[in-house]
């Protein structure tokens, strides 16, 4: 089968790969760049656990085609910390408790970052339906949004 | 009960895995690889139900790229007429789950299994299997199975010595029912369904399996039980228990659903023959086509009361869908169900039913929700008979110290009328509701459990402190676990590292399961602490050159005591630790138990909804648990408990449910119709957490984990009788249905 | 096992060129969010995937001379609502568009492909078709406009030639007093497919509805116009009688089936309802306007 040669920017760096036409993208980030904090819940765009972003827009990996790349520009997880600094949502999410089994938890990070760049100041409402492609079995969200809207209120105070 | 100061437990310290957990460094099943691995995958029966004549792999094994096939032939059989039981699974049925032998027995039954070295590959294989199928009438609901002219799934099963679905019944009696009931002022019976429904972990089945030269196996896989993965493996596989080595990688959610085993065994072989280390992962798809839900059900229960609100009798008949092999969680459902009433006189009963869907699985207090469903919700109905409070109804028979349950024991101290009373005095209970709103309540029982646990602890050369236990971490267990250390040892947390062994690292653990890790695990990490604590203070008396019983161990240092008080200068963990080598060696302990004294966890929930009339869809708007939580050694994790168990209720109840089409086949095996809430769908989830210490436990710890599932259901719909005055018999409380039920003509 | 090949294009010409020349064995990649779903159920294996995002007509949106828009059929839902005007002109649209799916879903899924995917259910098509929405579509023979009611062919069909490409949808300039509204039955808030799908595009003037076009989705096996709703609005003041006249039209259209998803009766009924709820947002708005 002809792979095709990607160049393409992940997490800041510039990486070159090769994939198959059909490889998902996901599955590219999983395998050979081995960045497996994207993780594979459903495999159709369902349960956002495989949340990146393509150009500052939130999307699944599962539903990209890693040939799509090309050109852009992607952040997953592990771009989220600064070195040994966490994002403050990392930070919140550990002392309020917010995860459980952690498997829904990068996506869920990424998706509540670009939230929080777009509306510093969302309200309990636009958490919850901007979060709504994120599923969790464990907590039943409620600590999710509490830690959510917590560092929305931390992140604006340190604004200022 | 130890007398405990409370420097870390009850504390909302930072969990020992987060940080890999929020920065995506956590490894999971599927994130595990290894130089030369090969891709396994499953081919499935397209048939629910089918008389397997002959598979030919010939030209699966001819493509290039595929190293090895598996079918039943290459798993140990067990012959039907012998039970041999692991934990609560018989393995008879075990290893007709794993890979069909005589009969495919659902729709995505596993028939073979391929290793290739691309997962394309394997597929592709999958598809040159032939398989010469006799295709069988099959049969998918409780009531059809029951039929008389139904297709029998197991010639082998008898009932009433005929050839049956009915797998296995269970029973329960106390008193004399037919006198209570004459007793009676008051008898409410009612007839119940619910759906079956999937745990909904979010990370697919997956494991990554290397067998050696030497036929040492070594597993990587997610489960809730390292010694489970090793025990099944090795009875599937005949590879001795001791030549398996099994990893726990982490766990994304089980909730029962991974007490079992289903890509381990087929792996091992599959790696046996390939001589390559093999992975795989299940689908979405496969997940909920072949993976265990719980049980659907029908159930018929009754209760009497005095007017005087005095239940006198209960009666309850539960049925409960088995999958296409025996072992649904008839215990659960008939046990749990009366369980939090004090009831002279009561009968239950479970049967257990097969039909050709997939084997269930343990989910959160197996069948105590399909139990407390009928039972709560004829509490309901029989308050609103007596004109009485139906709190009060239930703090009049609330089971307290000295009870005796239907199921057996004599509760001891528990903690149920407090969730009731605590329910009673919340604002919740009290707030106005608006038009079109109800509010509901239900309460819940769940046995929890003990067993084999174990536990190292170890002090490292610089006194600091590692933790080993041999149970998986499903909800935050490892934080729970440093809290109680860092009390014991009077050393901050943060000092302690707390880390799940694998089957070669650490002794015995039965899996994470029944609400019992942190009961267990704590009795063997306290245990293995006192005895770190003894040593370190004879490591402090050889140093002062006095007794040991005069030293004692307080604020994390070694104090010479009585008349030896002030008499020597403290020496810290970190101290003793670094002169560990001149005082007798490393310093550090092991218990290995079987642990007794789990007592009953109860709890009792509040929640209002909101019905829109004219589309049918149920809103939950404020949702309030109570719960008697023993000891809430880390509170945000405890909270966490009752919060993913009051989801998953409200799922049950209003959205989730497996569909079958004509063919038998599973028709929503998606998270995009089967349809768990997400978090638009939720409210807030608000918790209280009595603490009523577990008399029988050195923290006071009883299980949370489970009970949370159980209340739900009946009170979410026991709150939508509130807003319409129409009482549903049958979950989930889908739009359509609802909507019919409200306008009934025209439906 | 057959290769798939990927091709992103840079002019609609080569675009055109390579899916015509791949006949019936090439899919047009847009955002994706159904493409990838269908070839990993295996559902659909094409020999070539065309990648039409590196057009820049495909994903632009353009706001025409006499105020009217033009957006192109790979354009995501997520661009449009971050587009600062077209949300304030067609509200109903920007709102059925962003109910595709998640918000990630969100930042790949195209009105284009949510058209051409063929769904009755797919949440853009009743507001597009209540808008009144033209496209444009390319093919070997060139380029051709017509209504985006004319799209839609059957579950999982359109009416577009072989080798011909969905280029852009035009939406009309609205006159003053104008609103538009979509509404869905779904049974959770977020992430499902609508059960019934309702859109209403309207004009008042001093209270008087004097232009209508009602989409319903979900309740046949395309996506339908409605006619005789929008009838029954026209020359009325959307008073009780107007509206349920309306609905009972809308009930009177709908040839739905009994799936995992909904009954024919529960269809029916709420499509009736859809239609009262979305037309009383499109007034309220339309009264803003």
């Amino acid at each position: 089968m002809a792979k095709l040669h990607v160049s393409t920017t992940i997490n800041g760096e510039p990486v070159e790969f090769l994939t198959e036409p059909g490889e998902s993208m996901l599955d590219v980030l999983r395998g050979p760049l081995g960045l497996t904090g994207s993780k594979e819940g459903c495999g159709s765009g369902d349960c956002g656990a495989c949340t990146i972003t393509l150009d500052d827009r939130l999307v699944c990996s599962c539903l990209m085609l890693a040939a799509e790349a090309e050109g852009h520009e992607i952040r997953t997880i592990e771009s989220m910390a600064e070195g040994e600094t966490l994002h403050p949502l990392q930070q919140k999410f550990l002392e309020m408790a917010a995860l459980q089994c952690g498997i829904c938890t990068p996506g869920v990070l990424m998706a509540a970052k670009s939230l929080l760049e777009r509306n510093p100041d969302p309200t309990e409402t636009e958490v919850r339906f901007w979060l709504a492609g994120n599923l969790c079995r464990c907590t039943g969200y409620d600590k999710i949004v509490r830690a959510v809207l917590e560092t929305a209120a931390d992140m604006r105070e340190a604004a200022r | 009960m130890n007398v405990i100061s409370n420097k870390w437990i009850g504390q909302r310290t930072i969990r020992p895995d987060g940080a890999d957990k929020v920065t995506g460094r956590a490894a999971y099943s599927a994130d595990t690889t290894m130089p030369g691995l090969i891709w396994g995958k499953v081919l499935r029966s397209p048939h629910a139900h089918a008389r397997i004549r002959s598979i030919d792999t010939s030209k699966a094994e001819a493509l290039p790229g595929v190293k090895a096939v598996v079918t039943a032939k290459d798993i140990v059989d067990f012959p039907l007429d012998k039970p041999v039981m692991l934990g609560i699974q018989d393995m008879r049925w075990m290893c007709r789950n794993v890979m069909a032998r005589e009969k495919a027995l659902f729709h995505g039954h596993p028939v073979a299994a391929v290793a290739a070295t691309s997962e394309r590959i394997a597929q592709e294989a999958c598809r040159l299997i032939e398989v010469d199928y006799e295709v069988l009438p099959h049969v998918i609901e409780i009531e059809d199975a029951l039929k008389p002219d139904a297709p029998i799934l197991h010639d082998f099963i008898k009932f009433d010595g005929k050839p049956s679905n009915i797998a296995g019944k269970l029973e329960h009696k106390l008193g004399d029912v037919d006198a209570g009931f004459a007793e009676a002022d008051v008898i409410v019976e009612r007839s119940f369904t619910t759906r079956p429904v999937h745990q909904g972990y979010i990370e697919p089945h997956s494991c990554l399996v290397s067998v050696s030269g030497d036929g040492k196996a070594t597993i990587w896989s997610s489960s809730q039980g390292q010694f489970m993965v090793r025990a099944m493996t090795s009875l599937l596989t005949g590879i001795p228990q001791s030549d398996i080595r099994a990893f726990p990688a982490e766990i994304g959610g089980g909730f029962g659903g991974k007490t079992i085993i289903y890509l381990e065994p087929l792996a091992v072989v599959l790696s046996k023959k390939s001589g390559r280390p093999v992975k795989m992962t299940m689908t979405r798809e496969e997940v909920f086509r072949a993976s265990g839900p719980t049980s659907g059900s029908m159930s018929t229960v009754k209760i009497g009361a005095t007017k005087d609100g005095r239940i006198v009798a209960a009666k309850g008949v539960f049925y409960l869908q088995a999958g296409a092999l025996p072992g649904s969680p008839i215990r659960g459902a008939a046990g749990c169900a009366f369980a939090p009433y004090n009831i002279p006189n009561v009968h239950s009963l479970g049967f257990d039913v097969v039909s050709n869907r997939s084997k269930v699985a343990a989910y959160r207090a197996p069948g105590a929700p399909i139990g407390a469903y009928a039972a709560e919700c004829v509490m309901d109905e029989l308050a609103e008979a007596l004109k009485m409070d139906p709190l009060e109804l239930r703090l009049r028979n609330a089971a307290k110290e000295g009870t005796k349950a239907a199921h057996g024991p004599v509760f001891p101290r528990i903690g149920y009328e407090e969730t009731i009373r605590a329910a009673m005095e919340h604002p919740h209970y009290s707030a106005p509701l608006g038009p079109n709103q109800g509010r509901g309540v239900a309460s819940g029982f769940w046995f929890n459990a003990g067993g084999e646990s174990s536990a190292q602890v170890n002090i490292t050369e610089d006194g600091n402190v590692v933790v080993t236990t041999g149970h998986p971490d499903i909800g935050g267990s490892r934080a729970s676990i440093a809290n109680i250390t860092a009390e014991l040892l009077g050393i901050d947390y943060r000092k302690v590292s707390v880390l799940i062994g694998d089957t070669a690292t650490i002794g015995y653990s039965n899996l994470t399961g029944g609400s019992r890790v942190l009961f267990a695990s704590a009795m063997v990490v306290t245990q293995s602490t006192e005895k770190v604590i003894k040593t370190l203070c004879e490591r402090a008396a050889k140093i002062w050159k006095i007794d040991p019983e005069a030293v004692e161990w307080e604020d994390g240092e070694a104090r010479p005591a009585g008349d030896n008080a002030g008499k020597f200068p403290a020496l810290s963990l970190a101290e003793l630790a670094a002169r560990a080598t001149e005082t007798g060696g490393p310093i550090g302990a092991g218990v290995q138990a079987n642990t007794t004294g789990a007592e009953g966890g109860f709890a009792t929930h509040i929640c209002d909804v909101e019905v829109d009339r004219e589309l049918g869809i149920v809103r939950v708007l404020r949702y309030t648990s109570f719960q008697d939580v023993g000891r809430a050694v880390h509170p945000s994790y405890v909270e966490g408990q009752m919060q993913g168990g009051a989801a998953q209720g409200i799922g049950w109840a209003l959205s989730e449910e497996y569909l079958y089409d004509k063919q038998g086949r599973v028709d929503n095996a998606s998270f995009l119709d089967y349809r768990m809430p997400v978090c638009s769908d939720l409210p807030m989830l608000d918790t209280v957490m009595i603490e009523v210490p577990n008399p029988k436990h050195p923290q006071g710890v009883r299980g949370v984990g489970e009970v949370p599932l159980v209340p739900p259901l009946a009170a979410v719909a026991n709150a939508v009788y509130a807003a319409l005055g129409h009482r549903f018999d049958s979950l989930p409380m889908s739009p359509p249905k609802v909507l019919a039920a409200l306008e009934p003509a025209e439906a | 096992m057959t290769d798939i090949r990927y091709l992103a294009p840079r002019t609609l010409d080569e675009a055109v060129g390579a899916f015509a020349a791949a006949a019936g064995a090439a899919r047009i990649l847009a955002g994706g969010t159904d493409l990838l779903v269908q070839m990993r159920a295996g559902v659909l294996r094409p020999g070539l995937i065309v990648d039409i995002k590196k057009i820049p007509e495909m994903t632009s949106i353009e706001e025409t001379a006499d105020g009217g828009f033009r957006i192109g059929a790979a354009v995501s839902g997520a661009a449009l609502a971050d587009h600062p005007k077209f949300g304030q002109v067609w509200p109903g649209v920007l709102e059925a568009v962003n109910l595709i799916g998640s918000t990630q879903v969100q930042g790949r899924a195209s009105p284009g492909g949510n058209l051409c995917n063929g769904s009755p259910a797919g949440d853009s098509v009743p507001a597009m078709i209540a808008a009144g929405a033209i496209v444009t579509v390319q093919g070997p023979n060139g380029r051709r406009r017509m209504p985006v009611e004319a799209v839609p062919a059957g579950p999982g069909r359109t009416t577009l030639a072989p080798g011909e490409i969905l280029v852009s949808f035009e939406l009309p300039p609205r006159p003053a007093g104008s609103g538009d509204a979509y509404l869905r039955m779904i049974p959770r808030t977020e992430m499902d497919i609508a059960v019934v799908g309702c859109g209403v595009s309207l004009t008042l003037q001093d209270g008087v509805c004097t232009a209508a076009r009602v989409g319903l989705g979900a309740v046949a096996p395309t996506v339908l116009l409605v006619e005789d709703a929008a009838k029954a609005l026209i020359g009325s003041k959307l008073d009780d009688a107007a509206l349920e006249a309306a609905a009972a039209a809308c009930r009177a259209v709908c040839r739905p089936i009994n799936d995992k998803r909904g009954t024919i009766v529960y269809r029916t009924k709420v499509a009736g309802v859809l239609l009262k709820r979305a037309a009383g947002i499109a007034a309220e708005r339309a009264g803003r306007a």
